[in-house]
């Protein structure tokens, strides 16, 4: 059904730190790897090709942010916000695209979606892509195969690119629980939702770079270059004298 | 937005083919009580229908499992597309035991014979609103967004369908009438008017959906896109990536309104002073022209259309 079921309790989703994401593709590549080689795989095209391309569920952006001092790299992971609200949903004339009602993770049966890509028109955030090789839509599944799957070790139970991701920018867990650890830190660092201007009620949150120090640079005085010119001169002569 | 050839001939062909279908329903149901004209019915009825065909068919080759195309029968609470199926279907049962009235009912003015013409006259105009709305829903992409989508799909589908039927009349009985003449006259002017200020304000319309925006970092100034996701277009850059130069858009505009609108006009307008001798000719040069004009016009509502995700892969705005 597409009819959105009512609002869960349980809201689980992913909380993105912008500050301590090193762009390293880790989450990206691991999702491709849980997600592709299972019963569902995610095609890729010539591969070995000129035109190497694939259905991948999550994609990392690096971007320049501010002018000068002011400026950052923030590399930018975007994947499916799993939105309370989710368009993405209501708009499939099949029922395969929906919301699960015990946690709210928006899915894709591959057994009934006939790939007419509406799904795809009506997200804003660029998340769901259509495999080409089997004609159906792919998205994040939050690992929906992992963070039950008791047979794991606890560490394990969580979504492939928050088990990945070595700097600790990503964070699983009940968004729709205040005393949870995760909701502390969306509260803790402003959390805040993606293009809350469409309404779509993103239930993942993006943590905010941290604010710059504002400590001063050491301006090396010109004693000291004249210094380390002298030095340099130095070592040069030494240099050329023993390689003689 | 890629503009995908299978959707292009799906809402051109069975826009013309509902709109041939609502002019046939309201024939019927103006008609007074004398038996319809067989011959004309079939080939009319059997046009419209063939046209539709040709528009659902094409519009399943745009799925990637058409043999599951049955499932989108079930969503019609929620989905337009869905809506779209199930009254696709409906304008089909209701328009076809309306054309076997008028084929085999005898007296055509019968209640249960105006009473199916209004069915599927009501039928007709919901489907092709359908259409529209299935564009018109999605705020992601601000050109389809738009009040005007909806009731352009209809206007167009009425007055390609006019056109069409205006030839079948020329075909069938060497002449169109006065009323008939200007009637096309006012739907030409009315579509061209719409889609003249649809394509007025959607120029003007601020494109407030910039990088700084969709990454939510504004607040730390300029954003610039530094290191794309990957090297080679996804699936999200070719659906949404597709860019019509705005040079070719204008020229574009320019031979959609040549066509779709200016020929028409001026061949319907030349049947006015036309003896049969020139109908048949003149009433198939504007289905000829319309044709092409609607292909242009419905190309360019694809390729002009801007897809908010696509500012994540650089784009200025949307």
């Amino acid at each position: 059904m597409t009819t959105l079921p009512p609002p869960s309790a349980k809201k689980l989703g992913l909380v993105i730190d912008l500050d301590t994401c090193v762009g390293c593709q880790a989450c990206a590549t691991s999702c491709k790897e849980w997600n592709g080689l299972g019963a569902a795989p995610l095609s890729d095209y010539d591969v070995q090709g000129a035109d190497p391309h694939g259905t991948w569920l999550n994609r990392v952006h690096s971007y320049e942010v501010g002018e000068g001092v002011e400026g950052r790299t923030v590399h930018f992971p975007r994947s499916c916000l799993h939105c309370e609200t989710p368009a993405c949903v209501t708009v499939c004339p099949t029922g395969a695209s929906y919301k699960r009602a015990e946690d709210g993770i928006v899915l894709v049966n591959p057994d009934t979606c006939i790939g007419c890509k509406l799904c795809s028109w009506a997200c804003p955030y660029g998340a769901r892509e259509y495999d080409y090789a089997v004609g159906v839509m792919k998205k994040c599944t939050l690992c929906v195969d992992r963070i039950y799957n008791v047979t794991f070790e606890p560490e394990d139970q969580v979504p492939a690119c928050v088990r990945a991701c070595p700097t600790g920018a990503r964070h699983f867990g009940d968004l729709g629980d205040e005393t949870s650890a995760i909701s502390k830190l969306v509260a803790a660092r402003d959390g805040f939702d993606l293009l809350p201007e469409f309404g779509y009620k993103p239930v993942n949150k993006y943590l905010p770079p941290r604010p710059k120090h504002q400590t001063e640079m050491p301006v090396i005085q010109p004693s000291d270059a004249e210094a380390a010119t002298a030095a340099a001169k130095f070592f040069a002569w030494a240099d050329k004298m023993l390689s003689r | 937005m890629h503009p995908a050839y299978s959707v292009i001939v799906f809402t051109c062909a069975s826009g013309a083919g509902y709109g041939l279908l609502a002019w046939l329903s309201i024939a019927g149901i103006l008609s007074g009580g004398s038996a319809q004209p067989f011959a004309f019915g079939l080939a009319a009825f059997g046009l419209s229908f063939v046209l539709i065909t040709v528009g659902l068919v094409s519009s399943t080759a745009h799925l990637g499992r058409p043999e599951r195309a049955w499932r989108a029968f079930s969503q019609w609470r929620t989905s337009w597309l869905s809506r779209e199926g199930v009254m696709a279907i409906v304008a089909y049962a209701v328009g076809g035991a309306y054309a076997l009235l008028w084929m085999f009912g005898g007296a055509g003015g019968s209640t249960l014979f105006r009473a199916f013409g209004l069915l599927t006259f009501t039928s007709v105009i919901v489907t092709l609103w359908c259409t529209g709305m299935i564009y018109a829903s999605l705020p992601t992409i601000r050109a389809w967004n738009h009040w005007l989508v909806a009731p352009l799909y209809v206007g167009l589908g009425l007055m390609t369908g006019r056109v069409v039927l205006n030839s079948a009349l020329g075909f069938g009985y060497g002449a169109v009438s006065t009323n008939a003449v200007w009637l096309t006259l006012a739907l030409i002017l009315g579509a061209w008017i719409a889609k003249t200020v649809y394509w007025s304000q959607i120029d003007d319309a601020a494109r407030v959906w910039t990088i700084e925006a969709a990454t939510g970092l504004g607040s730390f100034g300029k954003v610039r896109s530094l290191d794309p996701p990957h090297t080679q277009p996804n699936f999200i850059m070719l659906e949404m990536g597709y860019d019509v130069a705005r040079k070719h858009a204008e020229r574009l505009r320019a031979a959609a309104v040549i066509t779709l609108f200016l020929v028409p006009a001026v061949c319907t307008m030349l049947l006015l002073n036309d003896g049969a001798s020139l109908t048949v000719l003149l009433t198939l040069a504007a289905v000829v022209s319309g044709g092409i004009g609607i292909g242009i016009e419905r190309w360019l509502f694809f390729a002009e259309a801007e897809h908010v995700a696509m500012v994540y892969y650089g784009r200025d705005a949307a």
